[in-house]
């Protein structure tokens, strides 16, 4: 069983005020097939979460540890973290100028598999992945995400989780700016991977409206840079009910 | 806010609109020069020697041109391989009287004033045919003697034509090209230089585009030690289409430069300039300059160009000035754009998140960003030959 262990993760960042700090000990384990939802306020650290996870280089890991089947990942470069099976949907996917959809899949799925897909099973899982998220074949020829829509960069990056395979996914706001036709499809296109690969989700949503289709089995509260508060589904609709402002009143803004 | 990371892209917007002023400056200001108003010759001996001074070189090392532009010039036909059998395509050495010579533009500075003075057999291509055929002129037997060309293409009324220019080898050159396009032909020019690292390389490309004419130029300049290409577009009749297009990718050492007229005189006319170059290792150094002029009669005319260069290591220089000088006040648009900048960090951060190893991640950004260009060409096979050839540029940059 694949599992991910998140302890005691201290991530600061580079301001023009100097150095904040974000994260003040998160401590998150998710196992495989397993959904964590993770739901905050605006600024409390969720999304630096993701990255310092995928190891962007803004982020100073200042202590702690996150561990992939018990291999550190926080000493492994941005790629070995990927090809060890993590993956994160970003939430501002970037443009790739002259990189085709085709090119920019085959380039990623060569280097995580360590070999070239053969050409004839690798078409066909291309052409059925992209027609489960309702993407025209003519995305294959477009350059990454240049002059995509939003919902269009958001099913790219789900494509991308369905074909690449891996172990763990972070997804970072994949529900913002999607309508409720597309988030259907995306949600869909999550539920596919974690059924066939049994893949384990970090799920990180400002709303509760993706986890109607992405069922989480835990839900934890993220506030000033830790988890608060940890429950199943129950938490998420009394979230959604009561808003964060019972977990604000004790914590300074901005300190 | 949530704390996603912004995108830092390193570029730095220049505004350096370039020597002249705009002409909303008021009174304050005259330009020195108008680019029409330009000294032109066929004779080298109207040009004083180059000083380094002039507008025209004073970014050009000129101490390694000097054979080329002071120095006696063979020239006689140089090395020329030509394809047979291209239907619709036909060419032939042509006397210095012949008349397609002169018909496209005149010298503006020394060292093209030299070539023209000295060559003695120019190549005339003709295209004639109505559907489009590929002519591939290669050179790659030049030698390091110091040599003048010419050459003229002349496409005929209604006529199609993709021409390739493949120059590589040693060189010592000097040229110029004259492009006739006939009324509504539609011609593709490419030129690409894949010299050796001791070749110099000038040239100058005149051409006049026809009524509802339309000419695509092409530079890629990849090899070579000072490589020097220089189109001049005129758009002299109504509805005449001129794109400009350029790649370059400069190593230590290489000294890759392109100034770009695009010459507005006839109304409804459209010009599209968009250079790209990449830059690694110290001593690297591009150029570009690009002037647009819009002349008083251009009513209606629509032009956009654009200079991207990406470098990639510490201390490559790029020169990239972007001239606009408008006499009418009846345009559809005119713009410019130039930026210089380091690797876009967060490209780099979504293809290794995929898994893709950093020096893979940068030779597929490179590669994507010159693609464009290379796209533009309209040959299959002169496509792959270029993509492979930056590919191993960006190996060898790399020191893989």
């Amino acid at each position: 069983m694949s599992n991910l262990e998140i302890r005691d993760l201290h991530v600061s960042v580079e301001t023009e005020q100097g150095t904040k700090q974000i994260l003040k000990g998160v401590d998150l384990s998710i196992g495989e097939g397993e959904t964590h939802a993770i739901m905050g306020p605006n600024g409390s650290g969720k999304s630096t979460l993701a990255y310092a996870i995928a190891g962007h280089p803004k982020y100073t890991v200042e202590s702690g540890s996150v561990k992939l089947d018990g291999e550190e990942v926080l000493t492994m470069t941005v790629d070995e973290r990927a090809r060890a099976g993590l993956f994160l949907a970003m939430q501002y996917p970037v443009e790739i100028p002259g990189v085709s959809v085709s090119n920019f899949l085959r380039t990623a799925k060569t280097a995580i598999d360590g070999a070239a897909p053969p050409i004839r099973g690798w078409i066909k899982d291309l052409d059925s992945s992209m027609s489960q998220l309702r993407m025209d074949k003519s995305f294959r020829e477009r350059n990454v995400n240049e002059g995509f829509s939003g919902g269009e960069k958001k099913r790219n990056e789900i494509l991308q989780l369905e074909l690449l395979k891996p172990k763990f996914a972070v997804l970072d706001e994949t529900d913002s700016g999607l309508d409720v036709d597309a988030l259907k499809i995306v949600s869909e296109g999550v539920n596919r991977a974690k059924a066939n690969t049994g893949l384990g989700i970090l799920l990180i949503t400002h709303y509760n409206r993706i986890l109607k289709y992405i069922q989480p089995d835990f839900v934890h509260v993220f506030v000033a840079g830790k988890v608060v508060e940890q429950g199943g589904p129950e938490l998420a609709v009394r979230l959604e009910n009561e808003g964060y402002d019972r977990f604000l009143s004790n914590v300074n803004v901005g300190s | 806010m949530s704390a996603a990371p912004t995108a830092n892209t390193g570029l730095i917007e220049t505004d350096q609109h370039g020597m002249k002023a705009h002409s909303d400056g008021g009174d304050a200001y005259v330009p020195v020069q108008s680019r029409a108003e330009r000294f032109t010759s066929t004779s080298v001996d109207d040009f004083e020697k180059v000083t380094g001074f002039e507008l025209e070189w004073k970014l050009t090392p000129i101490s390694r041109i000097a054979a080329l532009t002071e120095g006696e010039l063979d020239g006689s036909a140089p090395a020329t391989a030509l394809p047979e059998g291209v239907a619709g395509v036909a060419a032939s050495w042509v006397d210095r009287s012949d008349a397609r010579i002169g018909t496209a533009g005149a010298p503006e500075e020394r060292a093209s004033a030299n070539a023209w003075s000295s060559f003695e057999k120019a190549l005339a291509i003709d295209v004639s045919g109505e559907e489009l055929h590929e002519y591939r002129v290669i050179r790659s037997e030049l030698g390091q003697t110091p040599r003048a060309a010419h050459t003229v293409i002349t496409a005929a009324p209604f006529s199609q034509g993709l021409v390739i220019l493949s120059n590589s080898g040693d060189a010592q050159l000097s040229e110029n090209v004259e492009i006739v396009v006939g009324d509504q032909a539609q011609l593709t020019v490419v030129t690409v230089q894949e010299w050796t690292d001791e070749s110099n390389h000038l040239a100058s490309h005149f051409a006049r585009v026809g009524r509802d004419a339309r000419l695509r130029h092409i530079v890629i300049s990849l090899g070579g030690g000072v490589v020097r290409v220089n189109p001049s577009i005129h758009l002299v009749e109504t509805g005449a289409d001129g794109s400009a297009f350029g790649a370059y990718f400069a190593d230590a050492g290489q000294h890759l430069e392109q100034r770009v007229y695009i010459d507005h005189v006839a109304a409804q006319t459209k010009s599209r300039v968009k250079y790209k170059g990449a830059l690694q290792g110290a001593t690297a150094r591009s150029v570009w300059v690009g002037d647009v002029l819009i002349g008083p009669h251009a009513t209606g005319t629509d032009s956009y160009e654009e200079n991207r260069n990406l470098v990639l290591s510490e201390g490559p220089r790029a020169d990239s000035i972007p001239n606009l000088e408008i006499e009418t006040g009846d345009i559809q648009g005119a713009g410019h754009a130039s930026s210089t900048g380091r690797f876009d960090d967060e490209q780099l951060f979504y293809l290794q998140s995929r898994g893709i190893p950093e020096d893979e991640a940068r030779r597929l950004v490179v590669r994507g960003f010159l693609a464009e260009i290379v796209a533009q060409i309209g040959s299959e096979q002169v496509e792959s030959e270029l993509s492979a050839a930056i590919e191993a540029e960006l190996t060898r940059a790399q020191g893989i």
